[in-house]
């Protein structure tokens, strides 16, 4: 039997609006997830630190304040820095179209735009972690 | 015929329906076994007088302008004015924003509606390194009263009503105002305007909190005393149910949540020594408005009611104007879809309609392309010409709360009360609201019902158009308005600049005496102004208040 998918749900940057990032981490929940959420307002470096402690499979980050730019890179990065980058990343939020080949280049996974199901997460998580 | 004998007759007749009901049913099955709201109120197949029974029409509806405010808080309501038509807008820098603001007070806006971005929300800095990426992105970034004089330039403040959507920091940006307004020649007596101001929502749906809950609160006292003799038609507080819905709450939970927030803010003002009726009146709330349109429209009714029965029969208000429950609307962010967004405008239209058929004294209206980025001037004329059509071309304006006296929106008003009414209760037993976000009771009700319309939607239940049914391959939309990288660098470099050429001798001085009053527990206003007046830093000022209070930390 495969083991249980742990995953670190997280806020990074000053954005406060977490329903989407909640629901997100109930479904995975649900899904028979172990899932942790970070709360808002999270700096990368609390998000690798967590992801590295509590060693994650994979981290998703939420930010619909227009700074995904900046911060998922950066976790990206510190995770590959701390030699944690076997930890898979994913996002979601207001991201526009055009930003999704960038942040898939600097190595994150998946990008789940404004009306996606947590269905797509879900299946998204089991087809990558354990494989 | 007698009164039995209608009654025999209306029986008669309601039987005769339902016999037509049950062979329409056997024939063509009704699309779902149980109709209800967002709120979960029945949608009931029919409803009829005997759903109004209990309605008193004078104790219970009343008339517009007179207690319990059911149909509106002015006498002619929109017959006299329309209500403010207030687009929420700020982004990048000032220069930029005051841009937009001329654009849409030429396009006929009759308010102000000021979007500040995060940093300034969370009282940082452009220079703070928690700042990075944020700057200029989901508003305005404001550093110092220089970057407040270019937001205003070419804008007469006593022409002008300005909201400014500032929690935490509402002290700091309300200064600045004030200072712009006294280099114009215009006196605070003259401003008209309101600040947010709603901290305790920040900390369980929105996240711009800084301080505990005890000195936010003091600090909204302060200001609430400091208006009520220098800015008598300021609103000091715009009690806000929008970012509650917008997290994910119901209707019925938005109206409850909300005014158990004002409750607290009257109790913390009384306490503090001031008189309810000299106050209240210059309290204003802020709702969402759905797609749920009759529910919706009904929401308005019972939280106009609510409110009022709440401040007469808890503080004793004597004053109609301390028991009008004032407010905003917002048309609802979280409906909006990145799919096919000029499905958006159709949405708006629904949601401003019930706003304005709720009797809202101000309304913005979303722009279509809000799921994907800042909305582009084309999207916000659209969304600005959403409202003047309804107001000039619909005629709904041109008599009083014309859904009152519907079976189904009486009923539902009632409804909405009773249930909010019934939240409330439990919040006084949990021990206000304070207690309430510590236990995380409002946090899990929002969450439960956020996570319920999810999976409603995931398993269609709620068809969302576009989105769940009624979708097509769609080609990336182009156009998007971004917030340039440069941007960041430049707001930092005017911050370095303003630093530079200040007094800094006046503006330490003014820092520790701003310090001296915070420890001291004095009113807190006066020695803000006096800072900000120097080009004291919005993070320079909040950083010696986190010093002195702390800051909250999310349980």
């Amino acid at each position: 039997m495969a083991k249980r998918i742990k995953v670190l749900v997280a806020k990074p940057g000053l954005d406060g609006h977490d329903r989407g990032a909640r629901v997100v981490a109930r479904a995975l929940r649900d899904a028979g997830m172990e899932v942790i959420y970070t709360g808002i307002r999270q700096t990368p470096e609390q998000i690798v630190a967590t992801a590295i402690q509590e060693d994650v499979d994979a981290v998703g980050l939420s930010c619909l304040s227009g700074a995904h730019n900046n911060l998922f890179p950066k976790v990206v990065a510190l995770l590959k820095e701390k030699g944690a980058e076997d930890i898979l990343v994913f996002g979601g939020g207001i991201i526009p179209d055009g930003d999704i080949a960038g942040l898939k280049k600097a190595g994150i996974k998946e990008i789940f735009r404004p009306g996606s199901s947590t269905d797509e997460t879900i299946k998204f998580l089991t087809d990558h972690v354990n494989q | 015929m007698t009164c039995d004998e209608h009654k025999q007759a209306f029986q008669q007749r309601q039987q005769q329906w339902q016999e037509l009901v049950d062979k329409a049913c056997a024939r063509f099955p009704e699309r779902r076994e149980n109709f209800a709201t967002t709120s979960g109120i029945e949608m009931k197949r029919l409803f009829t007088p005997e759903d109004v029974a209990q309605v008193d029409y004078t104790e219970d509806i009343g008339f517009p302008g007179m207690y319990p405010f059911t149909r509106g808080v002015q006498p002619t309501m929109y017959r006299a004015r329309f209500w403010t038509m207030r687009q929420y807008a700020g982004f990048g820098s000032a220069e930029e924003t005051n841009k937009r603001y001329k654009y849409l007070l030429e396009n006929g806006q009759t308010g102000l509606s000021v979007a500040f971005d995060l940093p300034t929300q969370i009282g940082y800095d452009s220079d703070h390194e928690l700042a990075e990426g944020e700057v200029g992105k989901v508003g305005v970034a404001i550093d110092t009263l220089a970057d407040m004089e270019t937001l205003f330039d070419g804008i007469s403040l006593d022409k002008v009503s300005t909201s400014m959507t500032i929690n935490a920091p509402a002290a700091v940006l309300l200064a600045m105002y004030v200072a712009v307004a006294e280099k114009q020649g215009v006196a605070p007596e003259q401003l008209r305007g309101t600040i947010q101001n709603d901290v305790l929502k920040e900390y369980f749906a929105r996240g711009t909190y800084i301080f505990p809950p005890s000195p936010s609160m003091k600090i909204i006292t302060d200001i609430f005393a400091f208006c009520k003799d220098n800015l008598p038609s300021w609103n000091t507080i715009s009690i806000s149910g929008y970012h509650i819905r917008e997290a994910g709450s119901t209707a019925v939970q938005e109206v409850a949540f909300t005014l158990a927030d004002g409750l607290a803010y009257v109790d913390a003002a009384v306490k503090s020594g001031l008189d309810v009726d000299v106050f209240a009146k210059r309290l204003s709330f802020f709702f969402n408005v759905h797609n749920s349109f009759l529910e919706e429209v009904a929401k308005f009714r019972a939280a106009r009611r609510l409110w009022a029965r709440l401040m007469k029969e808890r503080f004793g208000a004597k004053k109609p104007a301390s028991m009008m429950l004032r407010f905003h609307t917002q048309t609802a962010g979280c409906s909006l879809t990145a799919q096919q967004p000029d499905n958006n405008v159709i949405r708006v239209t629904i949601q401003a309609l019930a706003a304005v058929l709720g009797g809202t004294n101000s309304l913005h209206t979303n722009s279509r392309d809000e799921a994907l980025c800042l909305p582009t001037e084309d999207s916000v004329r659209i969304a600005l010409r959403t409202q003047q059509i309804i107001a000039y071309e619909s005629g709904v304006a041109d008599s009083v709360d014309p859904l009152a006296g519907s079976y189904l929106v009486e009923s539902l008003t009632s409804q909405i009360e009773e249930q909010a009414l019934a939240y409330i209760k439990k919040i006084d037993d949990l021990g206000g609201v304070v207690k309430a976000i510590e236990a995380g009771y409002i946090q899990n009700e929002i969450g439960d019902s956020a996570y319920a319309y999810q999976k409603a939607v995931e398993a269609q239940e709620q068809v969302i158009v576009g989105v769940n049914k009624f979708t097509i391959e769609e080609t990336p939309p182009e156009n998007l308005l971004t917030i340039k990288a440069e941007m960041e660098l430049k707001q930092r470099q005017k911050l370095a600049q303003v630093k530079e050429q200040r007094d800094k001798e006046a503006v330490s001085k003014a820092l520790s005496e701003l310090k001296q009053v915070a420890e001291d527990g004095g009113n807190l206003m006066v020695p803000i102004l006096a800072a900000v007046k120097q080009y004291a830093s919005l993070g320079e000022v909040c950083g010696v208040l986190r010093q002195v209070f702390g800051e909250y930390q999310e349980q």
